[in-house]
């Protein structure tokens, strides 16, 4: 790993006015899980580290803390662990999408050090990209070395020209639970909904967020739970454990008077962002909760899916991995 | 500091910790890995550097108790915390933790390259669960630490027997229970 000076600032407003008069030489620090690996192989050699632990004071706490707001919802901050969010009883099961992704992502130990904020801002795991030795086009070359490489975990929905998969597993739930987040950038604080965080390729093929350089990410704000809300959080992975998911899917929903309703549905995995399925939710708003209309509204969402040449197995197992995440969110047993 | 710019010869730093129950303080760089500290700068050789970037496991340490990979900490990270190695596991139980002989009663390490690891995972699950823990329990505590000689089976026959011995029928626990 390159050299570097780690920097501790202990204002929100001092680390970032570092990191924006820089940011090619400076960056910041979460649980440096995702950063540190990067840098081991070479692919980012900053040469200032400003450790985001180090900001203390009112939004230190804010970005440590989990808490209930004001008007009904929950906030996490964006140094909140992975560990500590999955282990916090007190959140309402209304939100289990995002407690469940957080629990089963990646191992108990890198739980204990990853921040919600890094894992939502990470880098993603194409191997083509994480190849020190090739260009790729997140890298500033010419094309995506998987369109015609072996492409077998990459994107089968709205790829192009970059088909990398959104590595966050808490990228779906926060999608579906219809969550904000708030950025600290110039003019101070703003907040704005979570998937207008995510950018797909055709913006920037070398960006997968949206926030500027500089700005730092403080919390997730979910909104506050509607009467009856329920929410599921469901993944495939080639290894039961200790492996990235092959595809994920995380829906909220309330079933009133035996109609599902306020449906969101999120895809992880499979895209370039996380997935909003407007055609599986177009299913299943106003359906009576059964195995069969969860068919019919998987079927839907992967219906415009346009698969690789390696990887058109991630389309059935995603159609599975949303009709189990239904069940499980509207309590619906599954076929026998 | 002369000679070449801060930007490529930072400053070292003066880490304060603990480590096994000793408090140590040692100059390290910015960018040295608590494992590379712990390996090459104290001589504590028992965390193993495999893959260097989270996925194996075998350099698995206790942060304040918790399980944590020390190939992907910074060394300064663990300034004012409690670090616990292999080197220290045994020091509560006369040198030689239940785990410990519970591996070996199993023959649960064979190259050993990853058994260092292996037991700082266990060693935290069965303080966060002091009793008898099943193989789904350690199966899930485990996750994080590959193994490539075993198969897992015996480690889990080894974990599961630990807490057993530690917290089960005929336990030291057990006999404090009965005796009150
Ligand atoms: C073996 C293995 C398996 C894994 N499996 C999974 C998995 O199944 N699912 C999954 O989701 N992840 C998985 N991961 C990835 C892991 O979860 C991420 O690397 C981790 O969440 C990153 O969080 P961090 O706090 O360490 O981020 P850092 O590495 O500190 O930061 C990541 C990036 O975000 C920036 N950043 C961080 N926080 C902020 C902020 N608040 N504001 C602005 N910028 C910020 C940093 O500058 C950096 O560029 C796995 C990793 C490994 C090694």
């Amino acid at each position: 790993m390159n050299p570097f000076t780690l920097v501790r600032l202990p204002t929100l407003d001092a680390a970032r006015e570092r990191v924006s008069a820089e940011p090619q030489r400076r960056t910041f620090r979460a649980g440096g899980i995702d950063l540190l690996d990067r840098m081991k192989e070479g692919l980012d050699a900053p040469d200032e580290l400003i450790e985001l632990h180090a900001i203390a004071g009112e939004h230190g706490a804010r970005m440590r803390g989990i808490a209930a707001t004001e008007d009904g919802g929950w906030r996490i901050g964006a140094l909140v662990t992975l560990g500590q969010l999955a282990g916090y009883d007190d959140l309402p099961p209304a939100y289990g999408a995002i407690k469940d992704a957080a629990g089963n992502a990646a191992t108990p130990s890198i739980r204990n050090g990853a921040t919600v904020g890094g894992n939502l801002l990470q880098r993603p795991r194409c191997w083509y990209f994480r190849h020190s030795d090739l260009l790729c086009l997140k890298k500033g070359g010419y094309e995506c070395l998987a369109v015609s490489g072996d492409n077998r975990f990459n994107a089968i929905l709205g790829g192009g020209p970059s088909f990398i998969v959104h590595p966050s597993s808490l990228g779906s739930a926060v999608v579906a639970l219809d969550a904000k987040v708030t950025i600290a950038g110039e003019s101070g604080l703003r907040t704005i909904p979570a998937d207008q965080l995510f950018a797909p390729p055709t913006v920037d093929p070398t960006r997968e967020h949206t926030l500027a350089p500089g700005e730092v990410l403080v919390s997730v704000d979910l909104p506050p739970a509607l009467p009856g809300q329920r929410s599921a959080y469901h993944f495939a992975k080639e290894k039961q454990s200790q492996d990235w998911p092959l595809a994920e899917a995380s829906v909220r929903c309330t079933v009133e008077g035996g109609v599902i309703q306020d449906l969101r549905v999120a895809l992880g995995h499979v895209a370039p962002i996380p997935w909003r399925s407007k055609e599986a939710e177009d299913v299943l708003e106003g359906a009576a909760p059964s195995a069969e209309v969860f068919a019919k509204a998987a079927q839907a969402a992967l219906s415009v899916a346009e698969p690789l040449e390696g990887n058109a197995y991630k389309v059935p197992l995603a159609q599975g991995v949303l009709r189990y995440a239904l069940h499980f969110a509207t309590s619906t047993p599954l076929p026998a | 500091m002369s000679g070449p710019s801060p930007a490529s010869a930072p400053d070292a730093i003066l880490l304060r910790t603990s480590i096994n129950g000793d408090a140590v303080s040692v100059a390290v760089e910015p960018h040295h890995t608590l494992l590379e500290v712990l390996r090459y700068q104290l001589d504590l050789i028992g965390s193993k550097q495999g893959c260097d970037k989270g996925d194996c496991g075998a350099c698995t340490v206790q942060i304040d108790g918790k399980p944590a990979l020390a190939c992907l900490t910074l060394a300064v990270h663990a300034e004012g915390r409690a670090v616990t190695t292999v080197e220290g596991l045994g020091d509560a139980h006369g040198g030689c933790h239940p785990l410990q002989d519970a591996f070996d009663r199993h023959d649960a390490a064979q190259c050993g390259f990853c058994t260092p690891g292996i037991l700082m995972s266990a060693d935290s699950l069965l303080r966060r669960n002091p009793r008898p823990v099943s193989r789904d329990e350690v199966r899930e505590a485990l996750a994080g630490n590959l193994c490539r000689c075993t198969g897992y089976t015996k480690i889990l026959d080894a974990v599961v027997d630990a807490s057993e011995v530690m917290h089960g029928h005929g336990s030291d626990d057990a006999k404090k229970e009965v005796a009150q």
